[in-house]
């Protein structure tokens, strides 16, 4: 196995699944500034998503591109946490979705900027500018919703419960994080899970909302055992590419 | 009385006489200054359906955006279509400059009052619908708006100015997907003759009816609201895009479309304006889908809306008090 490889699958994964995502609100979303804001925050997935992909092409060496890994893998070979595949919901399940996954993002990225190999350092700083952004929205979007009405309190609190089991992926060890600590090119995923719970509790606590105890969570997205969303969102992400694989674009 | 009545038309009278002067001379209007009701309505008009054209654009490419077949092109498309939501945004402000809320100018598309540009009541089919949107509704869309930056209106021009900029970027996009599609495969191809096909007439009816069918475009010109007639503008946009759809060996479906040496400009064949009279009046292919699509983003988004105008409230509120007690 090859671990680096396996590591940035994560990485992009996680990127591109919450990218595919967010492209579903153009359009659609509550005011044109939101519609703004999230094809922005959908966008700056996309883009650390090629660039994740991008460098576990290369480090695979069997000549497989961007493209080609976003477009011809199976559900089974992607590797993203369960969280980002939840669907996008109301916009408050959208929000606490990009909320809990921001908050791991921004620990996760000031993690890799430090990371001993050049290029993966290199992307890591660059997204972490990006993700801080993204935290300040959501976070906001969070206060705003819990903090407004009796009708958004009710709902970003069931959001926050029913999405709160999905988040056990983001701080799963194993042997692949294990050799990216030890090589010293990657973070440990369970060393993030005290910097996001205060990141998250405070925010909550501005919100008035209740953080649920710990309870069961739902894993398996790292060793690409996912939900049945999945599935059929890659489907329609892939559709043109498998359809026409000689085609270029 | 009646005194007081004639004193305050002839005072009308020549406020319009100097209206109109200051605008023949290349003024810029803005939003304090003194202006006929007409010139008022017509531009709350024209500026909201523009915003609204926007919006509602948003929607048919928006449909391709998690179909997008590369990486690459899915986040070209995110940002093109992120720009349009920002140029409803710039329009929306300029209308607000003359004074109607932004919430009720959106009321007015939700009952189906005001209108927007009919072009987008089409279906995106194919992945080259993408690349002709770029490049032919993008396209008219720049030929439209340009002259619009040197509009009498100011805020209405400067927003133009910006989204101008954005538009050469979205009209380079979609033709840079219609020339790889139509040297593809024999089925891209196929899919860009397709797209140029379905979009090549309505584009052309974006410039509006023939001049003689046009009344109110004489007031418009003179108020330097509008600079050129739409039949100028058509032909202009023929012109310049009859050799690119040749230079990528597309075929522009029109029997009758040829070059006439002698004026320097295409002639093409008669434009259908019963169907583009259809459209407008609600019964294209998918003047439903659009604007159902809208109601249904506004009305699921109450609830935000309200709890972020409650959150304000709340805060200025904690803020005063807190205030209160440190004085
Ligand atoms: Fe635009
Ligand atoms: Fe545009």
């Amino acid at each position: 196995m090859n671990a680096r490889f396996e590591y940035l699958l994560r990485l992009g994964d996680d990127a591109l699944i919450l990218g595919q995502q967010l492209g579903f609100w153009t359009g659609h979303g509550p005011v044109l500034e939101e519609d703004i804001a999230l094809t922005n925050i959908g966008l700056d997935q996309i883009g650390q998503a090629r660039a994740w992909l991008t460098l576990a092409g290369k480090t695979e060496e069997t000549g497989r591109d961007e493209d080609h890994l976003a477009f011809f893998r199976d559900q089974s070979e992607f590797r993203n946490a369960l969280l980002c595949e939840r669907p996008n919901g109301h916009f408050g399940d959208t929000i606490t979705r990009q909320f809990l996954f921001d908050a791991y993002a921004v620990a996760l990225h000031a993690g890799l900027s430090t990371s001993l190999d050049p290029e993966i350092a290199a992307i890591a700083r660059k997204s972490a500018k990006e993700s801080a952004y993204h935290l300040r929205h959501s976070r906001a979007w969070m206060v705003r919703l819990g903090d407004g009405t009796e009708e958004s309190r009710r709902k970003i609190q069931a959001s926050v419960n029913d999405l709160m089991p999905y988040v056990g992926d983001l701080f799963h060890s194993d042997d692949v994080t294990r050799e990216a600590v030890s090589a010293g090119w990657g973070t440990d995923p369970a060393s993030l899970r005290h910097p996001w719970e205060s990141t998250v509790a405070e925010a909550l606590a501005e919100a008035g909302l209740d953080r649920p105890g710990p309870g069961p969570e739902q894993t398996g997205g790292r060793e690409g055992k996912h939900t049945e969303q999945l599935s059929f969102l890659l489907a329609e992400m892939q559709v043109l590419p498998r359809t026409y694989p000689d085609a270029s674009w | 009385m009646w005194n007081q009545r004639i004193f305050e038309v002839l005072m009308e009278m020549d406020l319009l006489q100097r209206f109109e002067a200051y605008v023949a001379s290349e003024k810029k209007i803005e939003p304090k200054d003194w202006m006929p009701d007409a010139y008022r309505r017509t531009l709350v008009r024209q500026i909201s359906q523009h915003a609204h054209s926007e919006v509602v654009g948003m929607l048919p490419e928006g449909n391709w955006i998690s179909r997008a077949p590369s990486l690459k092109r899915k986040a070209i498309l995110m940002a093109k279509v992120q720009d349009e939501a920002g140029h409803g945004l710039y329009l929306y402000s300029a209308c607000e400059t003359l004074g109607v809320r932004r919430d009720d100018t959106i009321r007015d598309l939700h009952s189906g009052k005001a209108k927007y540009s009919s072009i987008f009541n089409y279906p995106t089919l194919n992945w080259a619908d993408i690349g002709a949107i770029g490049w032919l509704v993008d396209g008219a869309a720049i030929m439209n708006q340009v002259p619009i930056c040197k509009c009498s209106y100011g805020p209405y021009a400067r927003a133009m100015v910006r989204v101008c900029k954005e538009e050469s970027f979205h009209q380079r996009q979609g033709f840079q997907i219609m020339m790889t599609m139509a040297g593809g495969t024999a089925e891209q191809k196929a899919m860009a003759q397709d797209a140029l096909n379905r979009w090549w007439w309505p584009s052309i009816m974006m410039f509006g009816p023939p001049d003689q069918d046009s009344p109110n475009s004489a007031q418009s010109m003179a108020w330097n609201i509008k600079r050129f007639s739409n039949d100028e503008l058509r032909q202009k946009f023929i012109d310049l895009t009859v050799p690119q759809a040749d230079l990528i060996g597309l075929t522009v479906p029109d029997a009758d479309l040829k070059w006439n040496a002698e004026t320097g400009h295409y002639e093409h064949g008669p434009i259908d304006w019963d169907e583009f009279k259809r459209v407008v009046a609600g019964h294209g292919p998918c003047n439903k889908e659009r604007l159902e699509a809208r109601r249904k983003a506004w009305d699921d988004g109450a609830w935000v809306r309200d709890a972020a105008r409650a959150h304000a409230e709340k805060r200025a509120s904690r803020k005063s008090d807190s205030n209160t007690a440190a004085a």
